[in-house]
């Protein structure tokens, strides 16, 4: 499915930018999120924005949405310096951006949702005739009109087509410019085709499309151009038919760890199997084998949506498996519900501790004993437990006192708040997943610290992480997913561009492999 | 992943379920007075019945739909019931000549008593359940300090109202399905209703859509208050005259609220519709008349009432993964 | 992100008494405050008032709302409502009088029998809640409705019978001859160790802690290992018992009417939000609760002193209500 490109339109693609940026800096306190980034996407391309998670792509976003306003810099929209307050304001220019989380409402039609806001009236009444025939008529021009009907309820289709929904809604403003944040996420390979065949024939109407993606194969299908973000800064823009895939990892990759990753685990710190998933499955994850060892910390890398998370999830009973064994300690053992696997001590820290890890009004003493009371007779006195100044201190928490609510704590003491929660109970499981985001780089290696030590410990570690030098630094093993699978298995230490290359689904990789790096 | 694609039925006013209940409700009484009642289910007087019965409770109960629609809620309709039964009466005095001024002084605090309510929700950020609470109590403090009993007259013009006929249908029947009428029309046909969904749906995604949230908010609430002051004509209309403890002894803030979430309105907002509340409403009063017809008393009916409160709405969240407190 | 509090933990606790005693004074509800005011100023037009009976009687009056606030705070705090207290309480009063039946000798087990009545409520409301997923609101409502109905369908709709003395003791009569005190109520004896047990429970224990937890983030709660339908029944169960103490309370204090509980789960709402708790759960003190109770009890006393008649008395509340969480959502904001 080649791209036919006519000379007009190569003629467009040539031509002046319709959106600039210019020297985009941004700054949040301890952390440069953007350093001086150019980008500019013209009328008729598709430019891809590729960088691991961090390297700014999501800031880049919201300063382009008006969420945030750039420190230094300019925009310029078909040449004019524009800012925006609010991203209707954009929107209302012809920038329209879809992001991964949906703004629809599940309970009304696609219509509605559409041209929310903006509902055609007769006489003061809606008119829904002109409602219809105009969704219709846009639907018609996405070519998806076979799939989605105007008055169907967005509950009722899939995430796939609540994705097309997102694109009509942004064409309905005419816009000139459409971001896509990962688009294909939560999508099937066939649905994808379907994405990529309207994104290019957008392209060929004339909208300048970025389009956010970790998808090498979408990315080679339709990129013009492609833009390679990594720590806040731009590494280069390439015109994609002149790299490979490898260039493009190496582009990503090759920095430098800057921050000091405490030791591996050496053999003989290594000790029995405590966790064991053999064949496990359920909806999103198929034919999960997977072994934990005492004092080894087990990485598991992959892409968003390759069932890193779900994975976790799955072991620690949110979404649980449906077929295949776990094993604890040797033990066969089955994990229901989150209870189960607190029961058997088993800890999850999951990557949003605001919305999953604490109860953000209570103290920092209620929050570390949450756990353990769970445990507990209901009616057992609450300060009987473990002496949660000396879990404070295990952690190495900073806070005013242990009667701070954790509200009011940095991002780096609540995740230290949620692990102290977990050593209340003595889980010697714990399942990590991206531990460090959004904490600032002293209090990250703080924690990664803390992981280490409890390895050391004795404990078995699960590391899920977006952020691939983590994973390097931090793992005895890594795990790499793809499509809900475990794709392959890299030692200790691997490089990056092997990690890549099997969580793009590049290439295969031998599962089972043990200790050495492979020659 | 993808899951097969779920048209809806051709026709855009798909019934709600709550429909369902209704018919289930209907064929229940139905059958039951048949066999055990006195009197017959199926006349044309008893079907009239059963729509006067719901007068009252359905004209407040299409206010009531829009604020739950819109995640908000109002206890304070049963006081206002009070206050406009009460103040309609006093002005006119009998007096036919006081009705439009009656009417208009009784519009207005209907009005002000919205917008009020709706102001202390979105400005002051007080909780829709503590304030419409607070309101409803000092309003009704207001009213017991000024009246203790039954005061003044309704006009016999106005008693129309509530016992006129229209050809065979009698007016407050008219009356209330005019007002469901223009509810299903507001709700479903305008701009304002639309946003109202929105708003009640994902107050967020209303606002990242450049929709004034508060203001919706404000005029669900006004809605809901005019609703209270035609209940309460209809109340005083139909007594004669107006007490203060009227509203709260039909118990409309709660019953109302009951008549929304039976017809299917989510609790928490952004779903579900006036027609639904209608046949709510209409629900409660089959099960009056049949209770009535089957001589069981008051008090049976009661219990079965909050039965079929609970039951209708575990019927539609009892699927639900969600927690829910 | 920077860190904040550089201070560590052991440091900070270093002078733990006198931190967490300052602690505990900075979060305590400015309804201590009020309250204080207005039982200064009712001293002032009633010196009879800041006696030992003055004060007594005052408890005594303000005994089953308090209770009452308390129950209620256990749902508040988990995030629910419980509006069927009202007519629970209505249900003990008639109930209890058509079982006694005149008979002094079957007080004990009808006693007994309404807490039956009353846990068996807080398990179906508490149960519908956590596995129908009714919101508890429409749960206690529908209840609110069925339990008046059943109320009234066992008496036929008129207040029948009479509460033997040895029932109407709790809530009218006072216990001599405690050294000091001339007279304590029974009532104040029950509030006092009801607020007690219930403070030990919401704030000593493991559930009042896995309560509060949930009611401030369930999802956190539930991955947290927190059995949440049996906190959440536990919190029904126990607004439902202060229901039925209440409810004792009231029969003895006014004897049997079909009204009595009419109203009373908006005040013991409202009294909960006076004391600081915070509607849809996570923030609460059973000392705010009793406080809040008392506080408009105190008010109605005052207002009463005042010459306001009784509903005008009852329309400041609402204003009252409505200012106490605008406030308290004012300082939230600044924050």
């Amino acid at each position: 499915m080649a791209a036919n490109t006519t000379p007009a339109q190569q003629g467009r693609r040539d031509g002046p930018p319709i959106l600039e940026m210019r020297g985009i800096t941004k700054r949040f306190p301890g952390v440069v999120a953007l350093d001086g980034v150019s980008f500019d996407v013209r009328a008729g391309e598709v430019h891809a924005l590729v960088g691991e998670n961090g390297a700014g792509k999501s800031t880049l976003m919201k300063i382009l949405s008006g969420a945030y306003t750039p420190d230094e810099g300019t925009l310029l929209f078909e040449g004019e310096p524009i800012s925006f307050s609010h991203p209707w304001e954009a929107q209302q220019k012809g920038i329209s951006i879809i992001y991964q989380e949906f703004n629809l409402l599940p309970y009304r039609t696609v219509a509605e949702n559409i041209f929310l806001g903006r509902e055609p009236v007769r006489r003061g009444l809606l008119d829904y005739g002109k409602l219809y025939q105009d969704t219709a008529e846009l639907l018609a021009r996405l070519g998806v009109d076979q799939w989605i009907r105007p008055d169907t309820l967005v509950k009722d289709l899939s995430v796939a087509r609540q994705q097309l929904v997102e694109i009509a809604k942004a064409l309905s403003f005419s816009s000139k410019v459409l971001v896509m944040d990962e688009p294909t996420a939560a999508l099937t390979d066939r649905e994808v085709e379907l994405l990529m065949e309207l994104v290019r024939r957008l392209r060929d109407e004339g909208l300048g499309i970025v389009y956010i993606s970790h998808r090498f194969k979408e990315i080679f299908a339709i990129a013009d151009r492609i833009t390679v973000l990594k720590d806040g800064r731009k590494v280069g823009t390439v015109d994609a038919a002149d790299v490979t895939p490898d260039d493009l990892i190496r582009m990503m990759i090759g920095r430098p760890l800057e921050t000091f990753y405490p030791e591996y685990a050496r053999p003989e710190e290594i000790g029995e199997p405590v966790l064991e998933v053999v064949g496990g499955g359920n909806d999103v994850l198929d034919d999960i084998h997977l072994t934990v060892r005492a004092g080894e910390i087990v990485g598991v890398a992959g892409l968003q949506g390759s069932g890193r998370t779900e994975l976790l999830r799955a072991i620690f009973g949110v979404q649980p498996f449906t077929r295949g064994i776990v094993r604890l300690r040797g033990h066969e053992v089955r994990i229901r519900s989150p209870l189960d696997a607190v029961r058997l001590r088993i800890g999850f820290l999951t990557e949003n501790r605001k919305e999953e890890g604490l109860a953000l009004l209570q103290p920092v003493r209620d929050n570390v004993l949450l756990v353990h009371r769970a445990l507990r007779a209901l009616l057992a006195r609450a300060n009987g437990g473990p002496s949660v100044a000396e879990l404070a201190s295990r952690v190495d928490l900073r806070a005013a006192g242990l009667d701070q609510e954790v509200q009011y704590l940095s991002g780096g003491n609540q995740q230290k708040v949620v692990l102290a929660k977990w050593l209340a109970v003595d889980a010697d499981v714990l399942l990590f997943s991206d531990p460090t985001r959004g904490i600032d780089v002293n209090a990250k290696a703080a924690i990664h610290r803390l992981i280490r030590s409890l390895a050391r410990g004795g404990k078995a570690i699960l590391l899920a992480s977006s952020e691939l030098p983590e994973i390097i630094g931090m793992s005895d093993r890594i795990v790499v997913m793809w499509d809900g699978r475990i794709h392959g298995e890299l030692p200790a230490g691997a490089a990056e561009a092997e990690i890549m290359a099997l969580a793009t689904g590049q290439r295969r990789g031998a599962t089972g492999q043990r200790g050495g790096r492979p020659a | 992943m993808s899951r097969p694609l779920i048209h809806r039925k051709p026709g855009r006013l798909a019934l709600p379920p709550t429909f369902l209940f209704l018919a289930g409700a209907f064929a229940a009484a139905w059958l039951l007075v048949s066999l055990f009642g006195r009197g017959q289910f199926l006349s044309a007087a008893n079907i009239t019945n059963i729509f006067i019965r719901s007068v009252a409770l359905g004209i407040v109960a299409v206010g009531q739909s829009f604020t739950i629609l819109g995640g908000s809620i109002d206890l304070s309709v049963a006081h206002l019931i009070s206050v406009t039964a009460v103040m309609s009466s006093f002005i006119m005095q009998g007096d036919s000549a006081n009705i439009a001024r009656a009417v208009a002084v009784v519009v207005a605090i209907g009005l002000g008593v919205g917008l009020l309510n709706g102001l202390i929700i979105t400005k002051l950020r007080v909780n829709a359940l503590i304030a419409t609470l607070g309101t409803g109590l000092f309003m009704q403090g207001l009213l017991s300090t000024s009246f203790q009993n039954f005061a003044g007259a309704v006009a016999p013009e106005f008693e129309v109202f509530a016992y006129g006929t229209w050809g065979p249908v009698p007016i407050p029947v008219a009356v209330l399905l005019v007002v469901a009428a223009l509810g299903v029309l507001v709700m479903h046909r305008t701009r304002f209703g639309a946003y109202l969904y929105a708003v009640g749906g994902n107050r967020e995604v209303a606002r990242l859509s450049g929709l004034r949230t508060d203001r919706v908010l404000i005029g669900a609430h006004v809605i809901a208050s005019l609703s209270a002051v035609l209940t309460g004509l209809f109340i005083a209309a139909r007594l004669g005259a107006g007490a203060p403890w009227v509203g709260q002894d039909g118990v409309y803030d709660l019953e109302s609220i009951a008549a929304v979430v039976v017809g299917g309105t989510a609790l928490a907002g952004g779903r579900g519709g006036v027609l639904g509340t209608l046949a709510g409403v209409l629900i409660f009063s089959i099960m009056d008349a049949m209770f009535n017809q089957l001589g069981t008393g008051a008090f049976l009916k009661q219990v079965f009432r909050g039965l079929i409160i609970i039951a209708a709405v575990a019927s539609y969240s009892f699927r639900s993964k969600e927690e829910v407190s | 992100m920077s860190d904040g509090h550089p201070t560590r933990v052991q440091e900070a606790i270093r002078g733990t008494a006198g931190g967490r005693w300052r602690e505990v004074l900075r979060r305590l509800p400015p309804i201590f405050v009020v309250l204080l005011a207005i039982c200064v100023w009712i001293s002032f037009l009633n010196p009879r008032f800041a006696t030992v009976p003055g004060i007594m009687s005052f408890l005594m009056r303000a005994a089953p709302a308090a209770i009452l606030a308390a129950g209620q705070l256990f749902v508040i705090v988990s995030g629910g409502f419980d509006l069927s207290v009202g007519s629970l309480i209505t249900l003990v009063v008639l109930g209890s009088s058509m079982l006694i039946g005149g008979d002094p000798a079957n007080t004990w087990w009808v006693i007994a029998v309404m807490f039956l009545i009353g846990i068996a409520v807080g398990v179906f409301n508490g149960a519908v809640t956590s596995w129908l997923r009714v919101p508890s609101f429409i749960t206690t409502l529908g209840m609110l409705v069925t339990l008046k109905g059943f109320a009234l369908l066992w008496t036929g709709g008129a207040p029948r019978g009479f509460l033997p003395n040895n029932f109407r003791v709790f809530g009218r009569s006072r216990v001599t001859g405690i050294p000091g005190l001339e007279q304590v109520p029974y009532a104040v004896i029950i509030l006092v160790v009801t607020a007690v047990a219930a403070g030990y429970l919401l704030h000593r224990t493991g559930w009042g802690k896995q309560l509060i937890a949930l009611g401030d983030n369930p999802r956190a709660a539930r991955l947290s290992g927190v059995p949440t339908a049996r906190v959440r029944i536990g919190a029904f169960i126990a607004s439902s018992t202060s229901a039925v103490i209440a409810g004792i309370l009231l029969g003895g204090f006014s004897g049997v009417s079909t009204n009595v509980g009419d109203g009373q789960e908006l005040s013991a709402i409202s009294a909960t939000v006076l004391g600081g708790a915070k509607l849809l759960g996570g923030r609460g003190t059973m000392a705010g609760a009793v406080a809040g109770a008392l506080t408009l009890q105190a008010l109605f006393t005052l207002l009463n002193l005042l010459g306001w008649p009784k509903p005008l008395r009852d329309g400041l509340q609402g204003l009252i209500i409505i200012a106490a969480v605008a406030y308290t959502a004012w300082r939230e904001q600044r924050r």
